[in-house]
């Protein structure tokens, strides 16, 4: 393995990702799925588990579950679900209706931008539980004042995805998540916000000398972030790594990653944990697809973003994992820059004016594709300087205009004729005798210093490429 | 004195013959003479009812019509839950909740213009054959006060018994309904699992519970479960089919058809209680049916089974009663000795008792030995059942094996308690309806109660048989 976090030991990493599907209404009731309102607004005497009520499951929910499942390449299964019963106050009904031994989605894959491709056992639908608040203490229920239970959650349909243990390095773990995350997107099913928790992720890790059996793993949770999941992980693997090379076994055990600290801690080890005593749910029926509905929601189901990144990719000439093009994926501005590269535009520069200037644009941009062509047409016939372009994109974003050459003139943006230039580089060279000095002794750097002069100069107005190529001839007559 | 029956109240409340209000006051001046004694209710619920009366009264005064039930008295089990009207379940733990919405049951009712007199005593969270687990105190059997009336709907049956009302609601999960029905001489429905809405049923064992009538003819009874079956869309167990039609079928006779008698039913029934089963099979002989023998192997271990399946869901279903978000709550230093306490607190034995088995079935390493083998009892008894309908079209059992039987005789006995269900529970266990008719006296000249099994959805052929028998009863 290519990035062994300590030579002769083998990481070996799966991970359980939680992701809140974005229904209208909650898994088996009417009370809107909704995050960041006033606490205890979204519910209803099912989401209280109040005695009486009965759920009924949210079609919708299981079309988004089912989409999740065909993403991930799993067979689509009648299904079940069971009970877990533990005592939590979050929990209303002091169980959760969730899929145990007959999920909807079984064995599928993941394929990572580097082509590894990592097995999903499965993919099952199951309620969220409430938030609990501790107040006090460190924010933790032990050693709390008290608790605030908050029941918008509860009830909140999750998908959980159950990689297998396919993934042998750091950043295999944090693009399983990433590519996850932009699957789940593009498909509408999550907006996968790990800051808001919309998207939890749990790590199982563990280490082995390479051909050995799988080794002792340990649950990680509380991970927050990608970066934190992979700094967690690498954590916990030389943790275990020391103590078996110190002679000593793993215990297996759910960890808590500390974030402050960097360091992951026991929350609890296997002998304490719950005996969930699952069941088949008596209040619900069994779940059973048929063919047609899982036809119509495939046929409905748009290109994953690893396709779109390739085709992006292969369209503009760059690679497909390059960061422009993942962003401009990410967030789903790729229809955007076809058509704008359709309209006449230059690739390379669409690309990188929509990467760097459309982050809040969203998928629809404001401006149309294209005016941007036009405007990366005017920069590469030397109409305007990369600043100004950058300038005039600025105004256009603000007011969404299609018109780069009314904008420009407006700002007073008209290209220099080389001679007004000439008379600022020789300016320039004049002022500067000793820049000039270095930079005819061979000293490339000292170019700066006199083509910042122009700039000043002309007010920003002259173009980079111009004034470098001006100097370039003086230096040249010069020798 | 007003009708005794829904039939002929609703007639003549809406014919303008008869008042609501008059209807009330006689169940309420009989309630204030002997519920003291009797103590069927948790609540009567006297000025919401004389609003009610009154209104339907005004409605037909109007020239509307309040519907089917138009002014007949119900009393509804105090596990049904009732929009800002306390319900309890007869259990400490739920003392003083008010629920913020109506079962579904209660939605129908009201629709259909009945009158709802109170919230009716039960064995705690159903859990019980006599009614002696409440934590509120038992109710007394009103044909012989030193005697039961069966449970857990107890309260219900003895409400219908003593005319506190004219009918009543219970809820049957091994035979709930139809054993206190046999023991306080009334008719008693299990409907098919799924027919009645479970929406607003505070559950005990979800896969059994079913909600049905008491009555004092057949005829109610057929008009009450018009009014309550039928798909609900917010019980996902409903049967998607509209409301049964059955009163039809009540005039049909039982000609032609093929009462099954099963030949290895489990013994213990008391001789009076045979001898008016014997009685049933030859009233319906000698109205043109054939008496055909069956067998189901199976019947016998139905009560083991129950006594699993049951407590494992009760295990779950009590779960949340944890003094978090409703009821009782004691408290604690933590919330694991909160949860303790409130629950040690708030729970009668026989609750804790049932909770504790069914945590025992369901653990890791005794699943499959218990729970998982229970399940394989339930499949075991559908088939037995299968094959027994391919030859009968209804069976016939004693409901209980006795007759009302006197306060705390089975009380130091669980298990002895256990048995009063044995010929109820089989059909639970399937999802069939089965129905309680009373049938003759058995022992003490106090009355019996017949069985009538069908299958699935065979509520039209086990009412034809209902009718029959109350003919020939009378």
């Amino acid at each position: 393995m290519s990035e062994q976090i300590v030579p002769g030991w083998e990481l070996v990493v799966g991970l359980e990702v939680h992701v809140e599907l974005a229904t209208r209404t909650k898994l088996f009731s009417g009370s809107p799925n909704r995050f960041g309102d006033d606490a205890n607004v979204h519910i209803d005497p099912v989401t209280l588990g109040l005695p009486g009520a009965l759920p009924v499951l949210n079609e919708h929910a299981v079309e988004l579950a089912m989409r999740v499942g065909l993403a991930l390449n799993c067979r689509i299964e009648p299904c079940t679900f069971h009970r877990k019963n533990y005592f939590y106050p979050d929990m209303p009904k002091a169980y959760q209706i969730s899929q145990y031994d007959q999920p909807l989605n079984l064995d599928g894959f993941l394929d990572l931008p580097d082509g590894t491709r990592i097995g999903v056992e499965r993919a099952h639908l199951e309620e969220d539980t409430g938030k609990s608040t501790h107040v006090g203490g460190d924010g933790r229920i032990h050693g709390s004042e008290g608790s605030l239970i908050d029941f918008n959650r509860a009830g909140v349909p999750l998908v959980e995805i159950v990689s297998r243990p396919d993934i042998r390095t750091v950043d295999q773990a944090k693009d399983y998540v990433n590519e996850l995350r932009a699957i789940l997107v593009a498909i509408d099913a999550s907006d996968a916000k790990m800051e808001e928790g919309s998207m939890r992720v749990d790590a199982n890790v563990s280490v082995r000398r390479p051909g050995e059996p799988l080794g002792t793993r340990c649950e990680i949770k509380n991970v927050n972030s990608v970066r934190s999941l992979g700094r967690a992980i690498e954590y916990e693997a030389r943790r275990q790594v020391d103590l078996l090379e110190a002679g000593d076994r793993i215990r297996q055990e759910t960890r808590h990653w500390n974030e402050s600290d960097g360091r992951t801690h026991t929350l609890r080890v296997k002998e304490d944990a719950d005996d969930y005593r699952y069941f088949l749910e008596p209040d619900l029926v069994p779940l059973v697809p048929d063919r047609e509905w899982i036809e119509r929601v495939r046929s409905a189901m748009p290109v994953l973003p690893a396709a779109r990144r390739a085709s992006l990719g292969a369209f503009l000439g760059v690679p497909a994992g390059s960061a422009a093009v993942w962003t401009v994926v990410d967030r789903g501005q790729d229809e955007y820059v076809l058509a704008s590269v359709d309209a006449g535009g230059v690739g390379e520069r669409v690309l990188v004016y929509v990467q760097q200037a459309f982050a809040e644009a969203g998928p629809n941009p404001a401006v149309p594709a294209d005016g941007l062509a036009r405007l990366t047409v005017m920069e590469r016939n030397g109409e305007l300087t990369a600043t100004q372009a950058k300038d005039v994109l600025a105004t256009m974003l603000e007011t969404g205009s299609a018109d780069p050459e009314t904008i420009a003139r407006s700002k007073g943006y008209e290209a220099m004729d080389t001679s007004a230039i000439a008379v600022a580089v020789d300016e320039a060279i004049a002022g500067d005798p000793a820049a000039w000095g270095k930079y005819c002794a061979g000293e490339e750097k000292a170019a700066g210093a006199l083509v910042g002069r122009v700039m000043k100069a002309t007010k920003g107005q002259a173009d980079g490429k111009v004034v470098t190529a001006l100097l370039q001839e003086r230096r040249a007559a010069n020798g | 004195m007003t009708p005794r029956t829904a039939v002929d109240t609703a007639a003549g409340v809406r014919s303008g013959s008869l008042r609501a209000a008059d209807v009330l006051e006689e169940h309420l001046a009989r309630v204030a003479a002997r519920e003291a004694e009797i103590h069927a209710f948790n609540l009567v619920t006297q000025d919401a009812a004389r609003a009610r009366a009154a209104d339907i009264d005004r409605r037909v005064a109007a020239g509307e019509d309040p519907g089917p039930l138009a002014g007949v008295t119900i009393a509804l089990k105090d596990n049904l839950c009732t929009r800002g009207v306390p319900t309890t379940c007869s259990s400490r733990i739920l003392e003083g909740w008010k629920p913020p919405y109506d079962a579904s049951v209660v939605e129908r009712l009201a629709a259909a213009g009945a009158v709802f007199v109170g919230k009716t005593n039960l064995d705690e969270f159903a859990m019980g054959s006599s009614t002696e687990n409440s934590a509120f105190g038992p109710t007394r059997n009103p044909l012989d006060t030193s005697r039961v009336p069966g449970g857990s709907s107890g309260g219900s049956a003895a409400a219908v018994a003593a005319d506190f009302a004219t009918v009543a609601i219970g809820s049957d999960t091994g035979g709930s309904i139809r054993q206190p029905a046999a023991l306080c001489g009334v008719v008693g429905v299990k409907p098919t699992y799924g027919a009645v809405s479970r929406y607003g049923l505070i559950a005990f064992a979800s896969s059994l519970d079913q909600i049905g009538p008491f009555t004092h003819t057949v005829e109610d009874a057929a008009l009450l479960m018009e009014v309550i079956s039928g798909h609900d869309a917010r019980d996902s167990t409903s049967i998607p089919q509209p409301a049964m039609q059955l009163r039809q079928e009540l005039g049909k006779g039982v000609e032609g058809l093929r009462i099954g008698r099963i030949t290895d039913l489990p013994a213990g029934a008391d001789p009076g209680i045979m001898a008016c089963l014997d009685a049933a099979f030859a009233a319906l002989e000698a109205q043109g049916a054939s008496v055909v023998d069956v067998q189901v192997p199976a019947f016998t271990y139905g009560l083991t089974a129950y006594y699993l399946v049951a407590p494992a869901e009760a295990s779950s279903n009590l779960a949340r009663y944890d003094g978090v978000r409703f009821g009782m709550r004691v408290e604690a230093p933590d919330t694991n000795a909160m949860y303790s306490a409130t629950r040690a607190a708030g729970f009668g034995d026989e609750v804790k008792r049932r909770i504790m088995i069914g945590t025992y079935a369901l653990s890791a390493g005794y699943f499959d030995a218990y729970y998982g083998k229970a399940l394989k009892i339930r499949r075991l008894i559908a088939n037995d059942f299968a094959a027994a309908y391919a030859k009968a079209d209804v069976l016939l059992t004693p409901t209980s094996p006795t007759v009302a039987f006197e306060f705390g005789s089975k009380g130091d006995n669980p298990l002895a308690m256990y048995l009063c269900d044995t010929y109820t529970i089989p059909t639970n266990l399937v999802g069939h309806p089965a129905m309680s008719v009373p049938f003759g006296t058995a022992e003490l000249g106090l009355p019996a109660g017949v069985q009538i099994m069908a299958p699935t959805l065979g509520e039209p052929v086990m009412f034809r048989v209902a009718a029959a028998l109350e003919e020939a009863a009378k």
